[in-house]
């Protein structure tokens, strides 16, 4: 199905333009131009598609559904939810606080903001078509554990101790939740809602998607793979922690990340390095931490961004260790 | 009739309110659009997601910015 833009590609790059296979420049041309026509053509049937059976759903009403929720089945929820919301970071102290508000606990409530980046129907379309489903599926299964495993880990070192004033003082607050009902939609109602997630969406990331193609096609053109196999390709011990580190204060849309990644891994990177590094880039950022410094004091953003340096690195490293 | 526009100051909470007050012109309503940044009293309205509108202390809707003509007709139903 996605060979037409292949096809596509070949055309422009080979017959118009008629720059020999083997040369640098038509290498990065190709991907740049194969790529940029499959994502942009996926992410707006997909945006569109998910937008219509979204439409009824709202993070309020997801929180009435967390709330008194038994722990541990909490935590695959949180994560779930996570992944089926769409996320802004600025988003997230008023989901922070709200999810506070209603006694949801800490962790349920980091659950949800570790997976939340990391899983979106835009990651999981541009994983399955240019990476195929059984990557997809690595993907969403390794986002959901991490956002699992990491809410347990905050709510067993009892981080409510860590928060700042502004999220104690709601804490204690009313339980009795104002909530917004949302009416029962039409067709068009939700095609209205369809529509404005695809102007959103693709007017915030069309950008990452343009950078991280572009600096795909120059990987996958210009560096050559025996730089890659011979210096990073055998997963040497280093290479995941390394990834991770550069990955987490770096920040990208996961849109952005997924181009640069299959470049990489067409390259001979092994999957669990490039997942460590995809996966570390998406989930956390200097902004993001920023903001959460409104609700955490440093003492637990610190151990946040040492939990998913830890917990990366793992996956890291165990992904490598499986053969594919 | 009261309008509120709840947002931290993010880039979509600006859109927001600048798109609300140019629905309250062009809608010629004589309507101050005001903007709640403390997040306190953000949270106090019950939503998550921001920018939210609130018209009379009714949550209009929350998380998005919507078109202008579609921003127009929620006002004009108040």
């Amino acid at each position: 199905m996605f060979k037409v833009f292949t096809l596509f590609a070949d055309l422009i790059v080979h017959t118009w333009l008629k720059l020999p296979v083997d040369s640098h420049w038509a290498g990065a041309l190709h991907f740049f131009i194969e790529d940029i026509t499959k994502i942009f053509f996926l992410l707006v049937i997909m945006i569109y598609a998910i937008g219509l059976l979204r439409a009824s759903l709202n993070t309020e009403r997801i929180r009435v559904f967390l709330q008194g929720k038994n722990r541990f089945f909490g935590y695959f929820l949180g994560a779930g939810f996570g992944a089926i919301t769409p996320f802004c970071s600025c988003s997230s102290i008023p989901l922070f606080l709200g999810f506070t508000q209603a006694r949801i606990p800490i962790g349920i409530t980091m659950s949800f903001l570790i997976t939340s980046p990391i899983i979106n129907e835009v990651a999981v379309v541009l994983l399955g078509g240019l990476l195929g489903i059984k990557f997809m599926i690595i993907y969403v299964s390794i986002g959901i554990l991490v956002g699992v495993l990491g809410g347990m880990f905050i709510d067993a070192i009892k981080a409510e101790r860590f928060l700042m004033p502004l999220a104690e003082n709601v804490q204690g607050g009313n339980v009795d939740l104002p909530g917004i009902e949302k009416p029962k939609m039409t067709l068009k109602d939700r095609h209205e809602f369809a529509k404005t997630e695809l102007r959103t969406i693709f007017s915030r990331v069309w950008k990452w998607v343009f950078i991280g193609v572009g600096l795909g096609a120059l990987l996958h053109g210009f560096v050559p793979q025996e730089f890659i196999t011979n210096n990073l390709g055998s997963g040497q011990w280093w290479s995941v922690p390394g990834a991770v580190l550069l990955g987490i204060p770096l920040y990208s849309n996961a849109s952005g990340m997924i181009p640069i990644a299959e470049s990489l891994l067409s390259k001979g990177l092994p999957v669990g390095t490039t997942l460590a590094f995809m996966m570390s880039t998406v989930a956390a950022s200097f902004p993001e931490f920023v903001i959460l410094k409104q609700v955490m004091k440093p003492r637990l953003l610190l151990i946040f961004f040492v939990m998913l340096l830890v917990m990366f690195t793992f996956v890291g490293l165990i992904l490598n260790i499986i053969p594919f | 009739m009261k309008i509120q526009v709840l947002g931290t100051g993010c880039t979509k909470c600006n859109q927001l309110f600048a798109l609300t007050e140019k629905a309250v012109q062009d809608l010629e309503l004589n309507v101050e659009v005001e903007k709640v940044s403390d997040i306190n009293e953000i949270v106090a309205f019950g939503i998550m997601t921001i920018p939210a509108l609130v018209i009379d202390g009714d949550v209009k809707f929350a998380g998005n910015v919507p078109s202008l003509s579609n921003l127009k007709e929620i006002i004009k139903k108040g």
